[in-house]
């Protein structure tokens, strides 16, 4: 007589290898941020060209904030064409792509912006005062402002072209 | 050149592996002794390739060879040579391959000792570790390449994680990849077992040793990650139940259940079932550790990058569980127990006992740690399981272990008298009951902390008992103290040893009990001058200095400490900045004793100098904990050596 029960305990593993994969759908560094919804906090840097930029001067456009390090290495540069792209494509359509180094020092920098040839602004974040009004966990981080300054959305880790795509064209659609 | 070598050996490896692993196998179904010669000879060709992959890794990074991307994340030209090793395995790819050249050790090491002595099944064990180790190299060679170059080449790269610049990386890895590889052994032959229907206890006399070595280094593991989070991380602590510490934690446990388990089937032929499933379960939960370390799934702070890596581990678990347990359903009949438990006192039912609560031990943990997975499939928020849950949970089943080890190795097989047990515990307890009278006069107000004692001084006292008895009988004989001791010791090296690892974890007991239970700490701000006082100690604060070190910037603060007993000593903790680090990190001075760590942790402080926050810390007995180790490593030594009396019936 063959029993068909004890084939139950192989089966029973499967409930919680279904879960296992699911857990491929989740970030786990992807914590809601509390900030999204609410308005950006104020900025105001000078970018390594000595230009000033602040939030209050971008006021009416969507802003694209990138907090990078040069010592980030794969993601920053992974993402530093699409944002270049990105931003090249928008540039025209009220988008303002704007870049923040962090704990960074300025020759690393400035050659990692040569090697990507960005032309968007970068700032450096000297005292690391914008990173922690905006509770940037580590990089890259990128945050999506709306027009009328709130922050919309919180990227977490390297931007893809059709994250920017998707972000910016909603944003952008929206009445100013 | 050197990374198109180490890509090359790694894809030659992956090759043999997967041959040899097919070779293996059907040699196993026909017993075609050239076919499992030749698998042989590929296990051997994939450990020199692994190897040399290694060594050429290793090398790559002595260099500088920043076009390799993983050389460039994980060291700068200010990591210093000795680090430049451990930085080998400091992240995802580089642990792999060190995994891989673990078990390619095993594996030859089961070649060279088993091929005789385990004939019927080494061709199905063979098949096993080599079907394992394709896996690896599959990861190696797909989903984590090592030797992957990065263009544009960088001029300096990133730098190494500088939590993990520390002598602790040298061993904390390398013992727990030991430990975690070592139970492909036992599990290889469980297949084998399973494969062949040779399901009796053939596969457990064999095996014994492995699961002994396995259990000790994954032991290893987590105490020298003990050590590198209480020293390094500046929190004070040694233990945080921190998913991937549980990751770590449940197969030593399951593993534990199953050095005890087997011992019953050898005995008297029971818990076939329950010792292959053991196995099954150990093995499987070594690969969910990797797995929950390398998917990304959870956070934690041992976690390394995220990518495809997670779906190739969490398929081959899927593969290992759904296919061993398939594998039991099929030879269930052939499972079935032949002994019976006779009565509810007897030393079986201890041992069963203490399986119930290692097994439910494990599983509490692996319930908290994936529930926060469970909790967001289900009802969509986000929560995290801390320690509060665990303690309680595992606190009072730890509790009864340790009372069961003073049970288990006295009480009789089969059915216990009323005079084994007179004669067994009525001294053991009596001293147990003393010695909480004691501590409740000694001030220790903590129940947790006297039950916990108790049990150990209870333990501690059948362990003593047996051994004065057994060195009485060979004194009677004739044999004067000494000698008498080290050939019991030595005579009876499994039994003993075991006792030896018993005392270990008490002494772990104990060092846990008391750091628990009675440190102190403080956190204060102190201008230059100014004294800070915690238990007995005065710590006054000198003042700050600044120094540029290779690869970072560290600041020290200088604190004359005097505790009333003792000359005055100087104790510099730092707080240290990376370049690539957005917080500083703590450098914690701190000085260990019996009964108690003095551990200072610099916190912030003022630019000029004059003025610093300092967190002190009083742990006491945590020394205990590592002293424990140390006995535990004695034990294990023990018990594995050669026996030298004849196995009884």
């Amino acid at each position: 007589m063959k029993r068909v029960w004890p084939w139950l305990i192989p089966l029973s593993a499967i409930p919680l290898l279904l879960l296992l994969a699911y857990g491929f759908r989740l970030n786990p560094r992807d914590v809601p941020s509390p900030l999204v919804g609410r308005p950006a906090a104020a900025f105001a840097l000078t970018t390594f060209d000595g230009q000033p930029v602040s939030l209050e001067s971008l006021r009416g456009k969507v802003v694209v904030l990138n907090f990078w390090a040069s010592w980030c290495n794969p993601a920053c540069y992974d993402e530093a064409p699409v944002l270049e792209r990105g931003w090249r494509a928008w540039r025209d359509r009220g988008v303002m792509v704007v870049g923040v180094d962090i704990q960074d020092t300025v020759d690393a920098a400035q050659k990692f912006m040569r090697e990507f040839r960005l032309t968007f602004p970068n700032a450096r974040d000297v005292n690391g005062q914008v990173s922690i009004d905006y509770g940037v966990y580590g990089v890259p981080e990128t945050f999506f402002i709306d027009r009328q300054g709130r922050i919309r959305a919180k990227h977490v880790g390297a931007v893809t072209d059709a994250d920017f795509r998707s972000k910016v064209e909603a944003l952008v659609a929206e009445p100013s | 050149m050197i990374p198109e070598l180490g890509q090359g050996a790694l894809l030659v490896a992956l090759g043999l592996a997967l041959y040899g692993g097919l070779a293996a196998a059907v040699a196993g179904r026909t017993g075609r002794a050239s076919l499992l010669q030749s698998a042989q000879h590929a296990a051997v060709g994939v450990f020199v390739l692994v190897i040399g992959a290694l060594v050429l890794l290793t090398y790559a990074f002595l260099r500088f060879d920043f076009s390799v991307r993983y050389v460039a994340t994980n060291t700068n030209l200010g990591t210093p040579f000795y680090y430049r090793i451990t930085a080998v395995w400091g992240a995802l790819e580089g642990s792999i391959i060190l995994w891989g050249s673990m078990l390619a050790l095993y594996t030859l090491v089961v070649i060279v000792t088993q091929r005789e002595r385990a004939r019927e099944f080494y061709p199905w064990v063979l098949a096993t570790m080599l079907g394992v180790l394709t896996f690896f190299l599959l990861v190696m060679t797909i989903a984590a390449p090592p030797f992957s170059r990065l263009t544009p080449i960088p001029a300096d790269g990133r730098g190494l994680n500088p939590l993990l610049e520390d002598t602790g990386m040298i061993t904390h890895p390398v013992a727990l990849y030991l430990g975690f590889t070592g139970f492909t052994v036992p599990f290889a032959f469980a297949i084998a077992a399973l494969a062949t229907g040779r399901v009796g206890e053939a596969w457990i006399v064999l095996t014994r040793r492995w699961t002994i070595v396995a259990w000790y280094f994954l032991s290893l593991g987590l105490l020298i990650g003990g050590w590198w989070s209480y020293h390094v991380l500046g929190w004070g602590g040694y233990w945080a139940w921190d998913p991937v510490e549980n990751a770590a934690f449940m197969p030593w446990l399951t593993g534990t259940a199953l050095l005890h388990s087997v011992m019953i089937q050898e005995r008297r032929r029971m818990l076939k079932l329950w010792n292959l499933t053991l196995v099954i379960l150990t093995f499987s939960l070594t690969l969910f550790g990797t797995f929950l370390t390398r998917s990304g799934i959870i956070a934690s702070v041992h976690a390394f990058t995220q990518g495809t890596i997670g779906v190739f581990f969490l398929a081959f678990l899927a593969l290992v569980v759904l296919g061993a347990l398939g594998l039991l359903a099929w030879r269930w009949e052939a499972l079935r127990s032949t002994g019976e438990l006779d009565s509810v006192v007897s030393r079986e039912s201890a041992f069963l006992l203490n399986n119930v609560l290692l097994v439910a031990a494990g599983f509490t943990v692996f319930f908290g740690t994936v529930f926060p997975l469970l909790s967001e499939a289900v009802r969509g928020t986000k929560v995290s399981v801390g320690a509060p849950f665990f303690n309680q949970v595992n606190v009072p089943l730890f509790l009864s272990l340790i009372f069961l080890m003073g049970v288990g190795p006295l009480i009789a097989w089969r059915r216990a008298s009323w005079e084994n047990l007179r004669r067994n515990f009525v001294w053991p307890v009596t001293i147990g009951v003393v010695g909480a009278a004691l501590f409740w006069a000694m001030g220790i107000r903590s129940a947790l902390a006297v039950l916990a004692l108790t049990l150990t001084v209870f333990v501690a006292a059948t362990i003593a008992l047996d051994f004065a008895r057994a060195t009485r009988a060979r004194l009677r004989s004739g044999q004067s103290a000494l000698p008498a001791m080290a050939g019991l010791l030595v005579r009876h090296n499994r039994r003993y040893g075991g006792f030896v690892v018993h005392l270990g974890i008490l002494v772990i007991t104990l060092g846990v009990t008391g750091s628990q239970a009675w440190s102190v700490q403080t956190e204060t701000t102190l201008r230059q001058g100014e004294v800070a006082q915690l238990a007995g100690y005065r710590v006054r604060f000198d003042g700050l200095s600044p120094s540029q070190e290779s690869n970072h910037f560290r600041v020290i603060g200088r604190f004359t400490v005097s505790n009333g007993r003792a000359r005055p000593t100087v104790m510099q903790p730092a707080k240290k900045f990376y370049p690539q680090e957005s917080s500083p990190i703590a450098g914690v001075d701190y000085e260990l004793g019996f009964r108690e760590d003095l551990y200072l942790v610099l916190g912030d402080f003022t630019r000029d100098g004059t003025q610093a926050t300092v967190k002190i810390q009083v742990n006491r007995l945590v020394s205990w904990i590592w002293i424990g180790g140390l006995i535990l490593t004695l034990g294990t030594v023990l018990a594995i050596l050669p026996e030298r009396r004849p196995r009884p019936a």
